[in-house]
This record gives C-alpha cells, structure tokens and sequence, in this order.
C-alpha cells in the first residue's frame, strides 16, 4: 500500500489489544442479519417459523443499534476494525450519528414491513425464502450505513443488490420480470461505476478507507479527484434515481407486491443518497465543491420534474415513485449548499424518507387491496368505506410534501434555513442559493398537488372514473384477518411518524450532532485511530 | 505495458458501452459482462502492474526485500468477479424467464410495467 514505508514495524500494523465488548454493537447489527438470513433458510419449509425468527433477528438488530446510537451520541463516533489489522490496512466498520440513526431507522422499517408482508402471503408461499432475503437485504443496508471504508460499501452495495434482485421477482409474474429487467440492468451498470471509480481513486491514493482518503486527498491532483467524485456521483444517483438517471424507478417499483415497494422504497434509494451524502461532502469536499454547480443544479431538475410524473400519472405505485424521487431531489439541494443546516437538513430528509415513502407505499398496498385495482381511475369511494385508510394516506401526503407540523417539514426547514443564508441573507449571495430556496418550495406545492390530486380520486370520488355515482361503490374488498394486521403495522408506522414530527428536539439534535462530525470529520478520523499517526 | 493496458481497458469499456445501448437484452448481458471485466482490468492496472513476485515475507525479516506485486488490487478484483459473475448469472437467468413469458429480447417491445400509450393524467379535480 502506498501509505505504508518500509520500515514498517509489525506491531504498528496490527492490533494486539483486544476491542472493547461495548464497540462490538457496530458489527452485530451485521453479523445478525447475514447468520438469521442464513439460518432462516433452513425453516423455510415449515409454515410461521420463517416469519417468528426473522421478527426476533431484527428485534435483536434493533436492540443493538440503539445502544450503537447512544453510544456515538455519547462519546462520538465508533469506529471496530476487522482481523487485527489497524487501519487503513484492516478493514474499519465506523459509525457516527447519521450513520447509526438511518440504520435504526432501517431495522425499524424492516420489523414493520415483515408483519405488513403477510398481506400478500398464502399459507402455501412458505417456501419462497422471503425472509431470508429481507434479513439479507438489511444485512446490505446496515452494512452501507456502518462501514468505513469505501470498497466494503461496495460489497455492501451487493449484497443489497442481490437481496433485492430476488425480492423484486417473487410472485413471478410477467410484470415483475419486465421490471427486475430494467432494475437489475441500470443499478448493476451503477454499481459498477461505483467499481470503477474506486479503482481510480485507489490509484491516485492508495487507499479506500474512508478516514484514511480524507486525510490523504488533498494531495492528491485536484483535476483527477474530480473526475473520481464525479463517477461517485453518477454512480450513486442511479442508485439513488436522481434526475436524469431515475428511469429505472418508476419501471420497476410498482411491480413487486406492495410489501417489497415499500421495503425498496424506504431503503434502497435511501442507500445511494447518503453513500452521495458521505462521500462527497465528508471524504471528498474539496472535489464536490467542483462539482457544486453540477450538483446543485441536478437538484433542482429532482426536485421540480419528479412531482410532475406524480401529478401526470394515474397508476398508484408508480405516482408515488416519483415523489420518492423528488425527495432525493431535496436530499441532494443538501449536498449543493453544505453548510450545517444543509447537511443536518439531508441527514433529516433521509431519515424522514426512510419512515414516510415507506409507509406511502404500505397505505399503497392497503388500497389496491381493497379496491381490487392498481390504477387511479379505476378507484374511488374508499373515503366512505374506510376513513381511517384515507386519513393515514392524507397525513403521509402531508408530510411526504413538508407540511408542519409533519416529519417532512423539519428537514425542508432546514434546508430553506441553508439556501437562504447561502442565497440571500449570506454575506455573499449566490445563484444556487436563491434556486435551491425556489425549487424547495415548488417541490412542496407540486406534492401536495399530486398527493391532493390522488386522494381525492382514490378516496374522496365517489367510484371509478366514469361512474355515475349517487351510490356507495359497491366493488371494494373489506379487509381480512391479514389485512387488518397489515393495516395495524401500518397505522403504528404511521403514529410513530406523526408523534416525531410533532415531537423532533431529540432528533434534530441528534442529526445536528451527526452533521457537524460530517462538516468536520476530525471526531470521525479519530474514532478509526488514523488521526494522531503522523504520515 | 499500463499503457497497453489502459487502451485495452478503454476498448472493453467502449465495447461494452456500445452493446448496453442496444435494444437486444442479450447483447446488452454481453456488453455489462465486458464492461465489467474493463473495470476489474482497470482495478489491475491502476494497483500497478509489476513483475509476479509473490507478496511474501522472508523468514527473519519483517518486511519483503525488494518490491512485490501488490496483493490489494488483486484481492479487490477477486471480490468484484465472484460479484460480478453471481450478477451475471442472475440477469442471465432472467433474460430467459422473461423471453419465456414475455416473449420478447427486445427492451421495445417490454412494456408490461409501462405500457406504451400511457394514459392521459386525469382531469377530474
């Protein structure tokens, strides 16, 4: 390894105590999900026993992680290093507040969508693995948000990849395999410019540990570490279907059953957003900062044109795809305008996205359940027949467009709080800073328009588009045993949502902290013991 | 020799390019495959390419005599195959499953998950 010289001494490079029993918190999380994937399979024949294990292996993660977070909330970021070997040799899993956060955030999402997934199950679907592969993909998720080294993301990129290959085509019908076509394609083609760009950056520094890059970045060429940012760039806006390269999202998210949606909606794009999030503005500022323009100005394309497909399309899942996207949209207005508030702003956008496009896509699922279709116009009269639906629905339209005093305004208000100190009250304005203030709240009203827009044609129109309709609908499904617990979880994601947004002190301080080890990774570096060793 | 092995990883990377733009599903499996095999190239190149000798330590000393061939990028691009040939494969088996049940090798011609004539947004409210 370039960083290393020869006279390296042995006891330099390994590590010869033993980790504290309390860091161990940050690889079980991992390690829990890939041995409960593993055993699951086993039970997969045997009816409920797949679904009882899977609920205990996250309970566990879940356990573990919140003692993670109050750990690195306490005494900053964690940082466990694989094999002995010290980084950057050894391979680092580090956490800080915004790491820790979204990975609860995720286990959490996990536990409810497991109890939701039984909507779409028979008793005979036992056999498929289902929970073997959504421990699998939280495996990749946790990995993603914990790791500190960039070629582990990678691998942890896979894994969430293939996790979610398998996911997207149970069920096995045509739709879904023209979906999984057009998904697995682009985001495999993603990951490999991930690839590709690690194997430059591990050219020009010898080094994938992300502490490790940070310090020796600024020696390195500007012009080619642009060019290495930029790729990163490409590459997780496809993962994460930024503008223009979203295509794959709508194509795909609405084929799966709604239980998977909502799983890939609450997390996958999540996974490519803050992977955009951590390497650009923590290990690569001075390269983003290049890009900037580019940057800011494909947030503002995300943020006005997603809205827009919500608003043209009729079909249920796929409208609510493109909100998905536009909250990437707002995520990325973070990344153009990094001071504290912006960055705090993203942290808190994605944690709210994880927990509300999730459930969007849950109250989805509930829907096309009871009225038996997957497009708008063939919907309508729910309102009548279940209020509670078309309240859950209304609250997560309201917060999903940043209404207050719902979840999805807090990160909205910081982020506007951002663009209007870089672009108008700063000491020097600037362009990006007034667009950025301008497309936040044309995204909002854009959403709210096109989440008015659907329930008042799913809920509020009294039948299917063309009926005359004096009467209540009389096509409507009413909710079995399964349902009703689907709906349950639902309704608990839901309040927890609400009760957050009305109550945020704990996590906008918690995310204040993560953003501020993000602008000034000093805390971060020292975590993986890389700070003092003088180079 | 890097730079005979940049053009080469240029010209995968070209190739592979061009057979993603087609419209045949099956080409577009060979163009990822080359392409990713340019990147895993490009891992090789960019770690340095050296003569084979093996990154082994001398009984007695702490650290090899001379300059070794560095052992990382090989190990990165052992990952990225393994990786890259279990993507392969699913897509693979993918491409078939649906030229069974959807009769089609051509992307035009998908359009289960978005029809073609997408309806008009509706005008009500």
């Amino acid at each position: 390894m370039a960083t290393s010289s020869p006279t390296t001494d042995l006891p330099i490079g390994m590590l010869d105590t033993v980790t504290a029993a309390a860091d161990w918190v940050i690889v079980l999380p991992v390690a829990l999900a890939l041995m409960g994937s593993a055993g699951l399979l086993m039970f997969r024949r045997s009816n409920g026993t797949p679904l009882i294990g899977a609920l205990i292996v996250v309970c566990g993660i879940i356990a573990c992680e919140v003692a993670l977070l109050l750990q690195v909330l306490a005494n900053g970021p964690v940082s466990m290093t694989m094999g002995k070997w010290l980084p950057p040799f050894g391979i680092s899993l580090t956490a800080d507040a915004f790491g820790a956060t979204f990975a609860l955030a995720a286990a959490i999402v996990t536990l409810i969508v497991l109890l939701y997934a039984e909507l779409d199950r028979a008793e005979a679907d036992g056999r498929d693995a289902f929970h073997s592969m959504v421990l699998l993909l939280l495996a990749g998720v946790t990995g993603a948000f914990l790791t500190g080294d960039l070629f582990n993301l990678y691998v942890w990129f896979e894994v969430m990849l293939i996790a979610s290959f398998g996911l997207i085509v149970q069920g096995n019908r045509p739709m879904q395999l023209d979906g999984a076509i057009k998904y697995g394609f682009l985001n495999f083609l993603a990951t490999t410019f991930f690839l590709l760009a690690l194997g430059l950056l591990y050219g020009l520094l010898g080094t994938l540990n992300m502490s490790d890059i940070m310090r020796v970045a600024p020696a390195a060429n500007p012009a080619a570490m642009a060019g290495v940012a930029a790729l990163l760039m490409l590459a997780f806006g496809m993962k994460a279907a930024a503008f223009p390269v979203n295509a794959w999202l709508p194509a795909s998210y609405h084929t799966p059953t709604a239980a998977v949606s909502a799983l890939f909606a609450g997390l996958l794009t999540k996974v490519g957003a803050y992977a955009m999030l951590r390497a650009l503005v923590a290990v690569l500022p001075a390269s983003r900062e290049l890009l900037e323009p580019a940057l800011g100005l494909l947030a503002i394309a995300t943020l006005v044109i997603a809205p827009l497909g919500a608003i043209a399309e009729t079909n249920l899942r796929r409208a609510i795809g493109f909100v998905v996207i536009g909250g990437i949209g707002a995520v990325m207005a973070g990344l153009a305008i990094p001071s504290l508030n912006g960055i705090a702003g993203s942290g808190l956008y994605i944690f709210h996205a994880i927990l509300t496009m999730t459930a969007l896509y849950m109250v989805a699922g509930l829907v096309e359940k009871r009225t038996g279709a997957a497009d708008t116009r063939q919907m309508g009269g729910l309102y009548a027949a279940s209020a509670p639906i078309s309240i859950l629905f209304l609250v997560l339209v309201l917060a999903a467009a940043g209404v207050p005093p719902f979840l999805g305004f807090w990160p909205k208000l910081l982020l506007l709080e951002a663009g209007l100190a870089e672009g108008v009250t700063g000491a020097a304005p600037t362009w990006l800073g007034t667009a950025m203030v301008f497309a936040l709240m044309i995204n909002a009203v854009l959403t709210l328009i096109a989440g008015s827009r659907l329930w008042a044609h799913v809920f509020w129109r009294s039948g299917p588009e063309g009926e005359g309709a004096e009467h209540a609908s009389t096509s409507l499904v009413a909710l079995d045993g399964r349902g009703r617990l689907a709906f349950g979880a639902t309704a608990v994601l839901v309040v927890g949502i609400v009760t957050i947004g009305l109550w945020p002190g704990p996590l906008m301080d918690g995310i204040r902290a993560g953003a501020a080890d993000i602008a000034d990774p000093a805390r971060y570096v020292a975590a993986t013991g890389l700070a003092g060793d003088a180079q | 020799m890097d730079y005979v092995l940049a053009a080469l990883v240029g010209l995968f990377i070209t190739i592979g390019t061009y057979l993603l733009l087609s419209r045949s599903v099956i080409r577009m499996l060979i163009g990822m495959t080359i392409f990713g095999n340019g990147v895993n190239l490009l891992i090789f190149t960019a770690g340095r390419v050296t003569q084979e000798i093996a990154a082994i330590v001398p009984p007695g000393l702490d650290v090899p005599e001379g300059p070794i061939a560095n052992p990382l990028p090989q190990a990165l691009i052992l990952t990225a195959i393994v990786i890259g040939f279990s993507m392969f494969a699913f897509l693979l088996v993918l491409a078939f499953r649906a030229y069974q049940s959807l009769d089609a090798d051509n992307t035009d011609t998908m359009r289960l998950a978005e029809p073609e004539r997408s309806p008009t947004p509706p005008l009500s409210y």
